[in-house]
């Protein structure tokens, strides 16, 4: 705590000997505006632009096509099932971890990323090795008239995969620095497991839980690769809206063409919002953070920090 | 330590078995499937349809263009990360926040708006095709993606070791007589290199798994602008799931490895971090 604020205020004083001369500091900021510009802001600018070019009407005509409507639906509904098993899976997960020693902990945690390393094309190839027609379970579930590849469950399964450590990856690190101190008290006066869980553990780690939900909603809304393998492209069934937006690109005409930016326009806006809401949570948690060091400092050092503690 | 063992807390059982089944019943029985499948392909079959004159192609175009765009963001991501801790300029947060769009930004839409702005008509199109600089449908282009889908990677790693890094070290060795530059190179740079190199494999790992944007921005033809997953996934709409599976463990076994290394450089990054 006192290093930090040395640190802040040596940052805020002079420091000569730690800074670059003023013009190869404005030549270094340019260049990565430059390139953050370049790679960052115009192809989303562009999004936006290609979804109006072709005028207001034909923009809401688009997104109104019952094809997309129908997409949107789809979308929602994946998002809907494969959000709350992750959000559960990583309840679960982190518990544990941050909560409990135990052997393969490690192990655990690493198992945990393994989707992330997986290719999303090979994320929908196991799915069709699994329940496709000539996969393991493909004669069976023939036999028995139930379809999940082509159909809407292994577009489920597929999402589940890709996006199933955003949940627990947000949330092992800030359980694991809440402690369970504050559980053990709760216990201590009686109250249940799930007690102290709803009204101890969550509100502590809620800033963690949304920014994992948020990310992992946006990679399920927005997958691509794995769900292509498995959707069957069927349109108005089987399209998600990063489906559609691919058919509409390769339907051809300028018509498509601007819907098809129409369409992704709705994504980038998801985009927008996820990244709304994560710089307000961090926002949140840096003030939060700030708080409690703050009072750190008054309760223990106070004779001797009063007059350079921050403001 | 000698706390956990009478650790009070209930769920431990609960939680710890809901965590390996449903990992186990998403990803680990699917994965394993995959195996097995796979090798019940002879060898002869194995290495039939992993080094077709195809595959190969594919292989050269996934993992050259991603050392290229990975080296980009190894490049102008340490860049960025450094101006956005070290210095001040207008919207400064706003650019913060704007990193983490390749993340946020579904592969399909950055895919779509990165071959428009290089298209003959788009905007940078319009001034680079007529230089010959052709970035929609090409090989470039395929870089142009990836270095966009992996961009986050090398800013993220590095801005927290950038913000500890102590300015007091900075200080003592101008201070000791070395110039600016001399300080960066011998005090600054040794101390970000294993965190830039960390970020660089990530960009790397995140590149070659790749499949959304790349099928927008490329000519997607057999042997010259098709990725790895792009071949996997042609095999699998013509039902040649043997080759597909073949080409999937070559990527899934690279992945892994680099996972591994990932680990091994996150843990030697972090020897020095103070």
């Amino acid at each position: 705590m006192a290093a930090q604020t040395v640190k802040r205020s040596a940052l805020r004083k002079s420091h000569r000997g730690s800074e670059e001369s003023k013009v190869t500091r404005v030549v270094l900021t340019v260049v990565a505006l430059l390139f953050a510009g370049l790679f960052l802001l115009l192809p989303l600018v562009n999004v936006f632009y290609q979804a109006f070019s072709g005028g207001v009407r034909w923009y809401f005509e688009s997104i109104r096509d019952p094809d997309t409507l129908s997409a949107i639906k789809l979308t929602l509904t994946i998002a809907a099932i494969s959000v709350p098993l992750n959000l559960v899976f990583g309840l679960a997960a982190s518990w544990a971890i941050a909560k409990f020693e135990f052997r393969g902990k490690s192990l655990l945690l690493t198992l945990i990323d393994l989707p992330f390393a997986v290719s999303p094309v090979v994320a929908g190839l196991i799915f069709v090795v699994l329940f496709g027609r000539s996969g393991y379970f493909g004669e069976w579930l023939d036999s028995h008239d139930i379809k999940i590849i082509f159909a809407v469950p292994g577009m489920v399964l597929a999402t589940t995969f890709v996006t199933f450590p955003f949940v627990a990856r947000e949330l092992i690190p800030v359980m694991q620095a809440t402690g369970s101190e504050q559980e053990q008290a709760a216990l201590t006066l009686g109250a249940s497991g799930w007690k102290t869980f709803w009204h101890v553990t969550l509100p502590s780690v809620k800033w963690g839980l949304i920014y994992g939900v948020i990310l992992c909603n946006a990679r399920a809304m927005g997958e691509f690769g794995a769900v292509s393998v498995v959707s069957g492209h069927i349109t108005g069934m089987t399209d998600t809206l990063p489906l559609r937006v691919e058919k509409l690109h390769n339907g051809g005409s300028m018509g498509a063409a601007s819907s098809a930016f129409a369409v992704a326009s709705l994504l980038a806006l998801l985009a927008l919002i996820t990244l709304g809401i994560k710089t307000i949570l961090e926002w949140k948690t840096a003030r939060a953070h700030e708080q409690a060091q703050r009072a750190t400092v008054d309760d223990t050092q106070l004779p001797f920090t009063s007059s350079d503690a921050p403001k | 330590m000698s706390k956990q063992k009478f650790n009070p807390l209930p769920g431990f059982r609960l939680t710890v078995g809901f965590s390996v089944l449903y990992l186990s019943l998403l990803v680990l029985i699917p994965l394993g499937a995959l195996a097995l499948r796979a090798s019940s392909l002879t060898w002869a079959e194995f290495w039939k349809y992993t080094t077709t004159p195809r595959a190969i192609a594919a292989y050269k175009l996934t993992f050259g263009a991603s050392f290229v765009a990975a080296s980009i963001n190894a490049l102008f991501g340490t860049l960025l990360a450094w101006v956005l801790v070290r210095y001040w300029f207008p919207c400064k947060r706003l650019v913060d926040a704007l990193v983490d769009i390749p993340f946020a930004l579904p592969t399909a839409v950055a895919g779509l708006t990165l071959s428009s702005l290089f298209a003959p008509n788009g905007w940078l199109g319009k001034f680079l095709v007529p230089l010959g600089i052709h970035g929609a449908y090409s090989k470039f282009g395929v870089v142009i993606a990836l270095t966009f889908v992996s961009l986050p990677f090398v800013v993220r790693t590095l801005q927290p070791v950038i913000e500890g890094l102590e300015l007091e070290i900075e200080e003592a060795a101008a201070t000791l007589g070395a110039s600016r530059f001399r300080t960066f190179t011998r005090i600054v740079f040794p101390t970000l290199f294993p965190t830039i190199v960390t970020g660089f494999a990530m960009a790397f790992a995140r590149a070659i798994g790749e499949y959304g944007s790349v099928i927008f921005i490329s000519t997607n033809k057999i042997g010259d602008g098709e990725i790895a997953p792009s071949v996997i996934f042609s095999y699998l709409e013509n039902y040649q799931y043997g080759a597909a599976m073949a080409v999937a463990v070559v990527l899934l076994v690279a992945s892994f490895l680099l996972l591994a290394v990932i680990n091994l450089l996150e843990r030697w990054a972090s020897h020095y971090q103070t």
